[in-house]
């Protein structure tokens, strides 16, 4: 891909959205205005560890570490992508 | 025919409306309101608008809207916005802006408050002023300004209707230039005090086609920096909105009275009556009242919607507007053109919009407020 992420790009989650544990859903959610998005098991792992000074080589290491022999690079730059593309996610050079 | 209680509920209130109260500044032609506001003097205490958040938050709701009338006019907002975060619910707050100052704005902030909507009614000060019956523009433009100056996500609502359609150029160039992350164009829905003014509140094809072109104009332009949803009036529609994604699906909203309802024009349906969190808990209320099961699924829908594919898309469309319109609230939203009803719809707000505008400017608007109520609830 050329216009992949660069792996020093640090994100945060954008001020219009809220991460949280939703017991009732049984899943993490984005909350903003007026809305809610569901996300799957791998989407909340990543998302959960965005704290706007991990860059994304580090989150990458830090879910190697949590799932060991797990080839997951690849799923993660696409979900990374499509965070961006929504808007939950920003960082000061994107 | 309902069967109350034949299927086991699977849907959670995910959306809590807290209608505060209806007591309001302002006094909208297009409310949404029922008109019998003056009647609803007994307002829930703070403890008892604390009960229903707890209780809510238990069975899975997530967004919190405070709303009204004004909600701003209750001083104990902090607290319950407050409370509302601390159990984890995002909270959003929904205005016209007036009655509030930037120490409220601060320590709404402090209380965790997530978002603020603030309503304008026009893009000019001597429109919005005379829509809303009160010197507000100027207010609102500063609070929408203090807003963004204390990071709230904030979205801009306006609703859109034959005497300020023309300018929507000039309304979007407002909410650009404040700086809003999200606006709504909501075309009017006739209920409430909509329905009373609807002949002058009502546009025509081509002032729709219009504003339509501009606003999509805009999506474009702004889009990844602000995002614009614009509803048309679905009397121009050939199919029916979901309305509030089906009765008894997510929507929980409570009235000042405590009284619960599946969508806040629902009182106007005929033979329900409406559970009060006074009375009952919030988890009856949802999962066993008569009320909420009514019109849950789809075992009270008539032809044609029961044999069609698409009930599961738009649940028939809206109960009020079938009511309104057919007489029935078990029929088609008449918006929808497989409705033997529709081709009646159409015929009539072609009638209410080919009329001259000049001649349908003559009755006056009745705008909401107490002493208008009062009287309407006499006459
Ligand atoms: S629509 Fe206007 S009158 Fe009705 S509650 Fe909102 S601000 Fe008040
Ligand atoms: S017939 Fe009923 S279910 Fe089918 S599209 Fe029309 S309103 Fe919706």
């Amino acid at each position: 891909m050329s216009d992949e992420l660069p792996p020093t790009l640090i994100p945060r989650i954008a001020p219009m959205f809220r991460l949280q544990w939703e017991e009732a859903q049984n899943c993490h959610v984005l909350l903003y205005p007026e809305g809610m998005v569901k996300l799957g098991g791998s989407a909340g792992e990543i998302l959960k560890r965005i704290d706007g000074k991990k860059s994304i080589s580090t989150l990458i290491d830090e879910l190697k570490a949590q799932f060991p022999g797990v080839p997951l690079e690849a799923d993660v730059h696409k979900f990374l992508e499509t965070a961006y593309g929504n808007g939950w996610l920003r960082s000061e050079s994107k | 025919m309902a069967m109350v209680g034949s299927v086991p509920n699977q849907s959670k209130p995910l959306w809590l409306l807290a209608e505060l109260t209806y007591r309001c500044p302002l006094q909208c032609p297009y409310c949404s309101n029922p008109l019998d506001i003056a009647k609803y003097k007994e307002e829930l205490d703070t403890e008892g608008w604390l009960r229903v958040l707890r209780e809510a938050r238990k069975m899975g709701a997530a967004q919190l809207g405070f709303s009204g009338g004004e909600p701003l006019v209750r001083q104990d907002l902090e607290i319950l916005i407050a409370e509302g975060r601390k159990l984890g619910y995002y909270t959003n707050l929904i205005t016209s802006g007036v009655g509030m100052d930037e120490a409220r704005i601060a320590a709404f902030k402090e209380a965790g408050l997530d978002h603020i909507q603030i309503s304008f009614q026009a893009s000019n000060e001597e429109l919005n002023n005379y829509l809303g019956g009160s010197d507000s523009f100027q207010h609102k433009y500063d609070m929408a300004r203090l807003v963004k100056k204390y990071e709230y996500p904030m979205v801009l609502n306006i609703v859109i209707h034959r005497q300020n359609i023309d300018q929507i150029e000039d309304i979007i160039k407002m909410t650009i230039d404040l700086q809003a992350d999200y606006v709504e164009l909501a075309s009017t829905q006739y209920y409430g005090w909509s329905k009373l003014n609807e002949a002058q509140l009502l546009p025509t094809r081509e002032q729709l086609a219009r504003a339509e072109r501009i606003a999509h104009e805009y999506q474009e332009r702004m889009k990844g920096r602000m995002r614009i949803l614009y509803v048309v009036p679905d009397y121009y529609e050939t199919r029916p909105k979901a309305c509030m994604n089906g009765w008894g699906s997510i929507f929980l909203t409570i009235s000042p009275d405590g009284s619960a309802l599946p969508c806040h024009a629902a009182r106007q349906l005929p033979g329900m009556t409406f559970p009060n969190v006074r009375t009952h808990s919030v988890d009856w209320i949802w999962n066993q009242s008569p009320t909420f099961n009514f019109y849950r699924g789809d075992n009270w829908m008539q032809e044609p919607c029961r044999s069609c594919p698409e009930k599961t898309k738009d649940f028939g469309g809206c109960r009020c507007q079938a009511y309104m319109l057919t007489g029935d609230a078990t029929n088609a939203d008449p918006v929808c053109d497989k409705s033997a009803y529709h081709a009646e719809l159409v015929a009539q707000v072609d009638a209410m919009t080919m009329k001259p505008l000049s001649s349908r400017d003559t009755k006056p608007l009745v705008f909401r407020n107490m002493r208008n109520s009062k009287e309407l609830a006499s006459a």
